[in-house]
């Protein structure tokens, strides 16, 4: 079971945790990307997001293809929200179930690295200042060419990269069930 | 091996049913000209004569009856088809050697047929290219040497109708091709308007209908999220620069990705009438 959906309402992770269910799968990790409160400097109040969904839908399912055949897990799902978020609403979900951990926090990784770089999504942020800005768009029009957009990775670890999503809180500590492990 | 090499004349295929084409593929125009005309006049910079292969219902055809004829010979107890069409020239001329040529090649060019006289192996039954798309060996842009008359003759008696089934039982040379288009053929008429496109940068001047979906700044910089235009674009990268002129788009095009009916796409890629385009600005997923 994969799959991958976009939604205009609030994220049920319980029913999408729901299938992953397996007998052979002896855990489950996800991901959960958060409406933070700060970017760059500038306080967020909400983001809008948007999608190309008919295009989005076909490669977030590749991307959870790619994951399937990588890894040795069991399910791999994702779901997108669409619209307009307050702080704290969750922005994505990914979820994995596999027989042993290892493979799901690396699947997992996998798929919400791809799924920021690749799916044709995007998000204005709204500030305090009354200001709002679409994100990665904005600031590179005027700047040289490839400095950020698509995909590109910045350098880990040297603080606040715009490409890690921001507005987006990563919590620490992906949930793990219990399992047989 | 025959140390001297038997002479080649040409043998452009002109007696297909065109089923799949609904008309004429020997009458299809590009730049004017008829692809019977344009085979035809390709071949003869390469060998003395050229002839066109028809069946005799065809000899009075407008397209085919001003140039030199080979009618398909009746008697000779095989089904009409290419490798009558070649047999038939094999029996007028049993001294020569054939480029025989399928009248459905728009892309074929003077470095294929170069290549294929160059490397052309007269020792046995026949040098074709291999098709860069599934390998096999492409009999209808191919030089067919004397000595296969008796083997094609035994293959037909045998039942056997298919030329590139032929030359994988028998002895033949199959050469790589170095001009991976030249042996695209046509059989639809999508297919024909985008040899026609490609063949005719000029056509792209006419205008036709795109379906254009804007996305997040890019919508609102267009101040809308969709349209139909009327434009002569040719790519989505003429198409980006047409826009930008309108809508004055902050983002530059080498920040952008394109998508052409929901797939991503390239920024040459012929655009063709109804297509849908998207403008995919950096993404911020997650």
């Amino acid at each position: 079971m994969m799959r991958f959906r976009f939604t205009e309402s609030a994220i049920d992770t319980d029913a999408a945790r729901r299938e992953l269910l397996d007998h052979g799968a002896g855990g489950y990790v996800s991901f959960e990307g958060w409406v933070r409160d700060h970017n760059e400097g500038q306080d967020v109040t909400r983001l809008e997001y948007e999608a190309f969904q008919a295009l989005g839908l076909k490669e977030g399912n590749r991307i959870l293809t790619e994951a399937v055949r990588r890894f040795p897990i069991k399910h791999a799902a994702c779901i997108h929200r669409v619209g307009s978020l307050d702080l704290s609403d969750m922005a994505v979900w990914v979820g994995v179930s596999s027989a042993h951990r290892g493979e799901a926090f690396d699947a997992c990784r996998f798929i919400i690295d791809e799924v920021k770089h690749r799916l044709p999504i995007w998000k204005k942020e709204h500030y305090r200042s009354g200001d709002s800005g679409w994100v990665n768009c904005e600031r590179c029009a005027a700047e040289p060419l490839h400095a950020h957009g698509h995909g590109h990775d910045h350098v880990p670890g040297l603080g606040a990269s715009h490409d890690r999503g921001p507005g987006v809180h990563e919590p620490p500590n992906p949930l793990v069930l219990p399992g047989s492990e | 091996m025959n140390p001297i090499a038997a002479p080649v004349y040409g043998l452009i295929l002109a007696g297909g049913a065109s089923s799949r084409m609904h008309r004429d593929k020997a009458a299809l125009l590009y730049q004017g000209k008829t692809q019977l005309d344009r085979a035809f006049d390709l071949a003869s910079g390469y060998v003395d004569r050229v002839f066109v292969s028809v069946r005799a219902s065809q000899a009075d055809e407008p397209t085919r009856s001003g140039k030199p004829l080979i009618v398909d010979l009746a008697g000779m107890g095989a089904a009409e088809g290419p490798i009558l069409g070649i047999r038939s020239a094999m029996a007028a001329f049993p001294d020569v050697a054939w480029l025989v040529i399928a009248c459905d090649l728009p892309f074929l060019s003077d470095a294929a047929l170069e290549q294929l006289l160059n490397e052309r192996d007269p020792s046995i039954l026949a040098t074709a290219f291999r098709s860069a798309h599934d390998g096999l060996p492409e009999p209808l842009c191919a030089i067919w040497e004397p000595a296969a008359a008796a083997a094609l003759s035994e293959y037909q008696n045998g039942g056997g109708h298919c030329p590139r089934k032929f030359l994988r039982r028998y002895p033949a040379s199959l050469i790589e091709p170095l001009d991976r288009r030249a042996l695209d053929n046509i059989n639809t008429p999508e297919e024909y308007t985008i040899a026609q496109l490609e063949l005719e940068p000029h056509v792209g001047a006419n205008p036709m209908q795109l379906k254009i979906q804007y996305f997040a700044l890019m919508r609102e910089q267009a101040g809308r999220s969709d349209e139909t235009l009327e434009t002569s674009a040719a790519t989505p990268g003429d198409l980006f620069a047409e826009l930008t002129a309108r809508y004055g788009f902050t983002l530059s095009r080498e920040q952008l990705k394109v998508a052409v009916n929901t797939e991503f796409s390239d920024w040459s890629r012929r655009l063709l009438p109804g297509d849908a385009v998207v403008f995919i600005p950096p993404v911020a997923g997650g």
